[in-house]
């Protein structure tokens, strides 16, 4: 017996452009994309009147606790919460307490994954123990599937990240770094600035996040590796990124949803909730990350869901850890108050998203005939709000509660199947 | 008022109904049994995760001479080091019934939370670099004695502004009530952006010194020469101590504030605290009045509750 999804009504929105056209599923794989394609056959109707079906959406590094601290999130939480969102693939961050260092770590996650929501898509640490030190069995991961290395915090001796560019460059995988120097960052809890003067709360500058792109630019040039920025969060440092890019380096970026739509001055409170890493910048800064976000001079807008137990903000400001819940709110944020248009949304949600994490022949690219079934039908015009039990993550934390959104996922599709229904998880 | 988190955002009025009910309370201390019922029946909880004695007294015996009961809470003594949250602290305290908790904390914006967490009214006793409003208040307090007035009054506030929450305070209590601030410090020591605040910046205290009418020193932490703030206490002290040299230049009615303790031979010169135009002392005694008038109109009843009220107890 077949499974077939049929998706009717709605505006197919991908890589090639906008259509009113109907999607229909089989077993998995698109079968047909017209108007009316879905006419005269049966299966599982999904109403997609007034929404746009696109490629499914992939986020980049979402933190999920499990199987270091299971109390925060667990796979099986995030990736409900990813699906909600409209995402049939998640990459899993590193975490920085489990480093996913050798095989038995990506065997032991993709054990857990069995049963998720969406895909899973594994990261794993460039250096054992993520300490800088010595390099990971990278060949042997990549040859499990393994695309993309780079450790939580970064790499702090430059001789060790030198040479792990170098390896990496090689097996032709992705190192991923956050950008930062430890040593600039250490102690700041807020960006340095006019609100954190104000506070009286030691800050980050934005020269500490800038010195890491830089370094990473500088190492990556003569090692030719492919490099990816994570959580740029400075107009400066997206400035960097746009001139490397032009001067050919094999470069890609990514920048949160938090980062686009919140800025220092939100910690005006001192409330935990907004404590997150990177720091919230000023107002320019959130313009120029919004805007690298709709002109496409980033890949990717991630969620930056990082998930922290209540305990861990139930705490003065400095002593908080930072982080919160973003992964079910940030795809609505891509298109308002981002501002994203809807191949736009496409762009930095689905097709570079999955191009960087090396699974675009299943997820992102062209709704087409033959193509995997992981799709997302979205709802631009739905308005919901943040908090209380509707919440999927299982973290409360987040800098976005009590906001309303407008824009939702109305169905997802794994794989040909249906896991979310009229926002619904059906699993 | 329901709490007293800072001094920044409190408009004039609010703060010259305090120092007018602060006069009240002076009256009150002069007398031979310094003690009034007004807050009998209330409890006032102080709440220090870091220690400072004179801040606790100052608080506990403000509160006792509104004849307050007071609970007492430490690090050294509670079980904050015991991994309980700030949150389950301040649960814990309020159900042992109290109206108040007076909290110092190394954190900035610990009572900002503490507020939000608790019904009973919350003082900031200190947080952080953030803020210190009652050290600002009796500072205020102290000045308005001398001068009659804060208006036009010319102030330089000299030292580590950047980790000072004494600073941050003063900074707004001063000019909400008309004085002219100059912040005087070496760039390292100063907050990485003032551009906001009613204040005047710059780096060379003999310059500003012939022209202030009040210098306020303050305390210069030893270990700042070891984050690279400043090359060595000896040069801090060539370029910002007040000398006895620099002391001599000051205008005859200037007057040296500093929020104690003092760090004699680095910031002031000893012979320098020792002269009558440094009101330390004055400040000290001063802290008790303005915190039974901070207590009061936190947690008074009638006709103080009108901001403008002149201290009817």
């Amino acid at each position: 017996m077949s499974e077939i999804v049929l998706l009717r009504g709605g505006v197919v929105v991908d890589a090639l452009g906008e259509r009113r056209a109907d999607v229909v599923v089989v077993d998995g794989t698109i079968v047909a994309v017209g108007p009316d394609a879905a006419a005269g056959r049966s299966g599982t109707v999904l109403d997609c009147d007034g929404a746009y079906v696109m490629p499914g959406f992939v986020d980049l590094f979402t933190g999920v606790g499990e199987p270091a601290d299971p109390t925060a999130e667990t796979i099986a939480t995030a990736t409900r919460a990813a699906a909600l969102a409209g995402c049939t693939a998640i990459v899993v961050a590193v975490d920085h307490a489990d480093p996913l260092d050798g095989p038995a770590k990506l065997h032991h996650l993709r054990a857990l994954a069995t049963d998720a929501a969406c895909a899973v898509v594994p990261a794993a640490a460039l250096t054992l123990g993520a300490a800088g030190e010595r390099l990971v069995p990278m060949a042997e991961l990549a040859a499990l599937g393994v695309r993309i290395f780079g450790d939580p915090h970064g790499v702090e001796d430059p001789t060790v990240l030198r040479r792990a560019m170098a390896y990496a460059a090689d097996l032709g995988v992705t190192v991923a770094l956050d950008p930062v120097d430890p040593l600039l960052a250490a102690g700041g809890h807020m960006h340095e600035g006019a609100w954190s003067s104000l506070l009286g709360i030691a800050g980050i500058p934005a020269e500490a996040e800038e010195l890491g792109v830089g370094r990473a630019l500088a190492l990556a040039l003569r090692t030719g590796v492919r490099l990816h920025l994570r959580h740029l969060s400075t107009a400066a440092s997206i400035g960097m990124v746009t001139a490397a890019r032009r001067a050919g380096l094999a470069l890609t970026a990514d920048v949160t949803a938090a980062h686009a739509v919140l800025v220092d001055g939100d910690c005006a409170d001192f409330d935990p909730a907004y404590k997150v890493a990177p720091p919230l910048r000023p107002g320019a800064d959130r313009a120029a990350i919004a805007e690298a976000v709709r002109a496409g001079a980033v890949d990717a807008l991630a969620s930056g869901h990082v998930p922290v137990p209540a305990i861990a903000k139930d705490v003065p400001f400095a002593e908080a850890a930072p982080g919160g819940a973003m992964l079910p709110f940030s795809t609505s944020l891509a298109f308002d108050p981002i501002g994203c248009s809807p191949t736009g949304a496409v762009t930095v949600l689905a097709d570079g998203p999955a191009r960087i994490a090396g699974i675009d022949e299943r997820h992102g690219g062209p709704l087409l005939e033959g193509r995997a079934g992981n799709i997302v039908v979205f709802d631009p015009n739905a308005t919901w709000t943040v908090g209380g039990s509707a919440h999927p993550s299982l973290t409360d934390s987040t800098p976005l509660v009590g906001r309303t959104l407008r824009g939702r996922a109305r169905h997802t599709l794994v794989d040909g199947i249906a896991v979310v229904i009229d926002a619904e998880a059906q699993r | 008022m329901k709490h007293l988190l800072g001094v920044r955002g409190l408009d004039r009025t609010e703060l010259t109904g305090l120092l007018d009910l602060t006069d009240s309370f002076r009256a009150v201390n002069a007398r031979p049994i310094p003690k009034v019922p007004a807050l009998q029946g209330r409890t006032v909880a102080t709440l220090f995760f870091e220690d400072s004695t004179r801040t606790r007294l100052s608080f506990e015996t403000a509160a006792k001479r509104l004849s307050a009961d007071t609970l007492s809470f430490s690090v050294g003594t509670s079980s904050v080091k015991k991994g309980e949250s700030l949150k389950d602290t301040a649960r814990t305290i309020e159900a042992m019934g109290v109206d108040a908790i007076v909290v110092r904390h190394s954190a900035s914006g610990a009572p900002w939370q503490l507020a939000r967490w608790v019904d009973a009214a919350v003082v900031n006793g200190g947080d952080g670099w953030h803020e210190h409003p009652t050290q600002a208040l009796l500072d205020a307090f102290t000045l308005r004695s001398r001068f009659g007035s804060l208006d036009g009054l010319r102030v330089a506030i000299v030292g580590d502004i950047a980790h000072s929450r004494v600073a941050r305070s003063n900074v707004w209590a001063l000019s909400t009530l008309g004085a002219e601030v100059t912040l005087v410090a070496p760039r390292t020591l100063l907050p990485p952006d003032t551009g906001t605040w009613p204040v005047r910046v710059v780096n060379d205290l003999d310059a500003v010194l012939p022209d202030v009418d009040v210098v306020y020193l303050l305390r210069m932490q030893f270990e700042r020469q070891g984050a690279a703030l400043v090359p060595s206490l000896a040069e801090y002290v060539a370029r910002f101590g007040l000398t006895r040299r620099r002391a001599d230049v000051l205008r005859p009615d200037a007057v040296v504030l500093h929020p104690g303790p003092m760090n004699q031979g680095v910031e002031i010169a000893p012979e320098v605290a020792d002269d009558p135009r440094c009101l330390v002392l004055d400040q000290v005694a001063n802290g008790v009045s303005v915190r039974m008038a901070v207590l009061f109109r936190l947690l008074g009843a009638g006709p103080v509750s009108d901001p403008g009220g002149s201290g009817d107890v």
